[in-house]
């Protein structure tokens, strides 16, 4: 029951997003206003109980959710077999770049700083 | 044998095959994948999409048929968004405490990701609108799709590129960590799970996840924030390069 109302809540707070998006004259898409809505209402122990019920589990199956999207990469085969090497090319570079940015602004914004120290003395 | 072609043709046809074959293709892969050790190279969401594309190809069915049936596990890609709400909530006090520096690396790792492949994607000559879908890479496939919309890039693309991009960061996520020296240390973790949640999404923090619980609370994080921050500056972007 507790999964069951969590879920409930995780599509109200969707329709909610939704209908703001459409309303706000912002381009967050539904479920991100959605989220930042739920953050708030959080502070209740009783949405917390029952969104952790839900959440928990949506979330530790989340690579499952972008198998059918995934699939539909057949129907654009005409356009990326020709193109293929450069697409691989292009994601490899602009992920393996992206991650040693993420991990150089993080060492250096974290350089020396109580977080660090924190995590020496368990390390 | 007849029998047995009427039973499929009728089966095929039916949302419940879309459905149970994703199902059943991912729970098998994942089996396989657990029982070596979590090896990145047997991701179970890049073999699924393998597999269930190899058969719909071998078997001459339309995706749309398929994706009646499949379309049941992408609606929860939704409610999936929404629930990211929670882990942000369960971080909150590092959030708040380091909130400027953690926007600055995931707004800086996801630009800089975005921009190097449009830039890349000019330089060899692809069209704009595959430049234009590669933007929106770094974040979950349905807000990818709705921003590749919004900015001019086709949304079937951008879900294809982003699924792409994050089983690029979980394959090779720990050979660029150990490349770039990155501990394995609870700040190193740190710094890993929140790299490959800036970068892969989804994807990157469920393998975060598997690899080290620390990694995996900041994949998360930085998954969510990526959403948020994405949805943000991606449009300003795109105001920007067309001006």
């Amino acid at each position: 029951m507790l999964a069951l109302i969590g879920f409930t809540l995780l599509l109200l707070f969707q329709v909610l997003g939704e209908a703001l998006a459409l309303v706000l004259p912002l381009n967050l898409p539904g479920p991100v206003i959605g989220l930042l809505l739920l953050w708030p209402a959080l502070k209740s122990h009783w949405i917390r109980e029952r969104i952790a019920a839900v959440a928990d589990f949506l979330l530790a199956n989340l690579s499952l959710l972008f198998v059918p999207v995934g699939v539909g990469v057949i129907i654009h085969l005409d356009v990326l077999v020709p193109i293929w090497w450069q697409i691989l090319l292009i994601l490899v570079f602009s992920t393996v770049l992206g991650l040693v940015v993420t991990v150089g602004v993080l060492a250096a914004l974290f350089k020396g700083s109580d977080h660090d120290k924190g995590n020496d003395q368990h390390g | 044998m007849a029998d047995f072609v009427e039973l499929w043709t009728y089966l095929s046809a039916t949302p419940l095959f879309g459905l149970t074959a994703t199902l059943l293709v991912y729970v098998v892969f994942t089996a396989i994948y657990q029982e070596s050790g979590q090896s990145p190279w047997l991701n179970p969401v890049l073999w699924s999409i393998v597999a269930l594309g190899a058969a719909l190809l071998w078997l001459d069915l339309p995706y749309q048929r398929y994706f009646s049936g499949a379309q049941f596990i992408h609606f929860l890609l939704g409610p999936a968004v929404v629930s990211l709400a929670w882990p942000l909530w369960q971080r909150r006090a590092e959030l708040r405490r380091y909130f400027w520096r953690l926007i600055a690396a995931g707004f800086l790792g996801g630009a800089v990701s975005a921009l190097s492949a449009y830039g890349l994607a000019r330089l060899l000559g692809l069209p704009e609108s595959i430049a234009w879908s590669l933007i929106p890479k770094s974040v979950t496939a349905p807000v990818a799709m709705g921003l590749a919309q919004t900015i001019g890039g086709i949304p079937e693309l951008a879900a294809v590129f982003a699924v792409l991009s994050g089983l690029i960061g979980a394959l090779l996520g720990r050979m660029v960590f150990t490349w770039i020296r990155v501990s394995q240390q609870t700040e190193g973790w740190t710094r890993r799970g929140f790299a490959l949640g800036t970068v892969s999404h989804g994807i990157g923090a469920a393998r975060a996840i598997q690899v080290n619980p620390q990694a995996g609370a900041y994949a998360g994080l930085a998954l969510a924030l990526q959403v948020v921050l994405a949805s943000l500056w991606i449009p300003l972007l795109s105001v920007w390069l067309r001006a």
